[in-house]
């Protein structure tokens, strides 16, 4: 009875310290009513890539985690932490050259060299954990499962049904009789594309399926992996296509050569714009509440909270599903892709 | 101003598409599922994978709108 009683109650204490924290954190907006907080360039920095790991706070006051910078530059590798920029404000010299930082995150050479960026970035760190959790994972279920030739426990429990679901219901129906030579490629790209998705959807975590050159990669080896398995009458249908009159040919050849790219550029696209859109809903809903601070001031901010976050919960639940939903979408299509590749014409 | 503007249309008129797109899967394969619940399980994997296709487009005009905002 208590309990009930005592949910409104947290649910305000809750929302107040939301406000308290948006308060302290915009400081410099809510002192100048003519001009409306401008969510966009928050929002860019949330999803783009970075060399330091942002966790909170702005400015002087932030707290990140400083990642290393490694630069090719002119035959010689240049190795330090991002942490020596002091977020852009200072350069770093090493021997006669010298590194600047730009707004964007870009790092260029003040002398006009052009090196060339490996660092461990935002996202590559975010994919070694990912990686991490993968090796944990499938190590020790496979470890488990190897010894054990009964109903799987424990952590092999968990695991085995997905990728039983992943192995009969998306890559056997799709791939045919020889799946077996595709199940390494096709589970890996689902569980990655799966963890990296719930990864990113944790509070300061980086967003790693939504960046372009992610999704580019993954859809490129899928690229190499449908061509290298097509068959004869795959090629025959793209530089023969069967009952196609001769007068056709000259459109209908450039056409499917084409349509061998554009399957893996909507598969890069879906999985870029589908992540990073939901990150980008996300935080304008979060933003909400600060426009509405610095447009009516505390009082808006009080009205618009419970409604902003209703609203973010939700979408973090359907980012939930979406996850799920783009990993599943990415390993099917990918599936298909290949069975249309090696189908066997009677 | 003008050009974030337009934009925004271009988005919305994005998501009108996809919307009118992938409601007609859903109902069709709504339909189908009805009349046949045993085939229910092919539906569904077909549907999803026409309503991926459908999204694919709409959302290449959302990354338009979103490099020209």
């Amino acid at each position: 009875m208590s309990n009930t009683r005592l949910k409104p109650l947290f649910t305000l204490l809750f929302l107040i310290g939301i406000i308290f924290h948006l308060k302290a954190e915009s400081p410099s907006t809510s002192n100048n009513s003519d001009e409306l907080y401008n969510p966009v360039p928050a929002i860019m920095h949330h999803i783009s890539d970075s060399h330091e790991w942002h966790l909170w706070g702005e400015g002087e006051g932030s707290v990140s985690i400083p990642l290393p910078v490694i630069l090719y530059t002119a035959g010689s590798l240049d190795i330090f932490m991002s942490s020596a920029f002091h977020h852009g404000k200072s350069n770093v010299k090493i021997e006669d050259r010298e590194y600047s930082l730009d707004s964007h995150g870009h790092i260029f050479e003040t002398s006009g060299l052009h090196p060339i960026d490996f660092s461990i970035t935002k996202n590559v760190a975010s994919m070694f954990l990912a990686l991490i959790v993968m090796l944990l994972l499938f190590v020790l279920t496979g470890l488990k499962s190897k010894r054990n030739f009964g109903a799987p426990t424990g952590l092999a429990s968990f695991i085995e049904p997905l990728v039983l679901f992943v192995r009969d219901d998306i890559i056997k129906p799709n791939i045919g009789s020889n799946y077996k030579k595709y199940l390494p490629y096709l589970l890996t790209l689902f569980f990655f594309i799966l963890i990296n998705n719930l990864l990113g959807l944790l509070p300061g975590a980086a967003n790693v399926t939504g960046n372009i050159a992610i999704t580019l990669v993954l859809s490129f080896i899928t690229l190499i992996v449908t061509n290298i398995s097509g068959n004869k009458s795959y090629w025959s249908h793209i530089f023969k296509p069967p009952g196609v009159p001769l007068a056709l040919m000259p459109i209908m050849i450039p056409i499917e050569i084409v349509g061998i790219f554009t399957k893996p550029f909507a598969l890069m696209i879906r999985l870029f714009a589908n992540i990073s859109a939901g990150h980008i809903i996300i935080l304008s809903l979060i933003s909400l509440i600060f426009m509405a601070q610095s447009g009516l001031g505390n009082a808006g901010a009080f009205g618009v909270a419970p409604v902003s976050v209703l609203f973010v919960l939700f979408m973090y639940l359907i980012e939930v599903l979406v996850a799920f939903l783009q990993a599943y979408i990415f390993t099917l299509l990918t599936s298909l892709f290949i069975g249309l590749a090696t189908v066997e014409h009677h | 101003m003008e050009i974030t503007g337009i934009a925004a249309i271009g988005a919305g008129l994005a998501a009108i598409g996809a919307g009118i797109g992938i409601g007609k899967i859903g109902g069709s394969a709504l339909e189908a599922m009805a009349r046949q619940p045993e085939h229910s399980g092919m539906i569904q994997t077909n549907m999803i994978i026409a309503a991926a296709l459908v999204e694919g487009v709409a959302l290449f005009g959302v990354v338009v709108a979103l490099l020209q905002g």
